[in-house]
């Protein structure tokens, strides 16, 4: 367990596929290395690689920020990205707006922000159309009952 | 059922190892979109069937702690793909059977979903 704050962060390019999920798997070796439980580790790397790969696929560019503390672990998406119109819409499971060639790679089910919400335990999302769309995901360490 | 196992059962062939053989599987996930996947599975020690062969495949295997990845249909992965699975650990399988009867033949063997549903 992390006994002092740890942060980072690192930056996405929209598009590049070929490094699309390395962010979230440095994070997963992270917490790893903390000796954080592999329960959290997993639901962490799941909530985090499935905001990278949205910012991957809809946005321009984005940064990942993270911030491991004691207590939780933080993890805050930036993109610059068309944003969401509906977030409540967007949430819904099945909901997608990928395009055709981006289910082709395994992408597109409209499971991503559910599964975010799922694997938090706090989870934002804020969006401004033409802007961009920022997610925090919180999980908490110390409240983990999960054997 | 160890991975071994796993392979005899489903008449693979090993196109990537990257371990032991002997490791015990504990469920299966069957999908070629990596967000039902993700959402799903909620085993670690999985093996993922899959019709889907890319390098997302095996980020995906990663994140979710699947430990093996078996291609139907005879498709081989890719040089990059296999590449990014040494580093992560994960093994390659390919299989020349369908996803539909790949995954009856473990069911039949006693392998349960990753999603915990009951047989």
């Amino acid at each position: 367990m992390a006994d002092k704050n740890i942060e980072g962060s690192f930056h996405l390019t929209g598009g590049d596929f070929t490094n699309a999920g390395a962010a979230s798997s440095e994070l997963k070796s992270i917490m790893t290395k903390l000796n954080i439980s592999p329960h959290l580790v997993r639901r962490a790397a799941i909530a985090t690689f499935e905001a990278e790969m949205n910012v991957i696929i809809h946005a321009v560019a984005g940064v990942m920020y993270y911030l491991i503390t004691p207590d939780s672990i933080k993890v805050v998406l930036n993109d610059m990205g068309p944003g969401i119109p509906d977030i409540q819409q967007a949430m819904r499971e099945g909901y997608s707006t990928a395009p055709d060639w981006i289910r082709e790679m395994g992408w597109g089910a409209g499971m991503g922000l559910p599964n975010m919400k799922k694997n938090s335990d706090e989870f934002r999302i804020d969006s401004v159309v033409g802007e961009g769309t920022t997610v925090e995901i919180i999980i908490k360490i110390k409240e983990d009952k999960t054997p | 059922m160890t991975l071994g196992k796993v392979i005899e059962v489903l008449e693979g062939e090993v196109a990537l190892n990257t371990g032991d053989m002997e490791i015990e599987i504990l469920s299966v996930c069957s999908s070629d979109l990596m967000s039902d996947l993700l959402h799903f599975s909620s085993k670690p020690r999985s093996l993922l069937i899959t019709g889907l062969n890319n390098t997302q495949v095996v980020r995906t295997a990663e994140i979710a702690d699947i430990k093996a990845v078996v291609f139907v249909l005879d498709k081989r992965p890719d040089r990059e793909t296999v590449e990014m699975a040494r580093q992560k650990g994960i093994t390659l399988i390919v299989t020349r059977l369908s996803r539909f009867t790949a995954c009856g033949r473990l069911y039949a063997e006693g392998l349960v979903s990753c999603t915990g549903e009951n047989r």
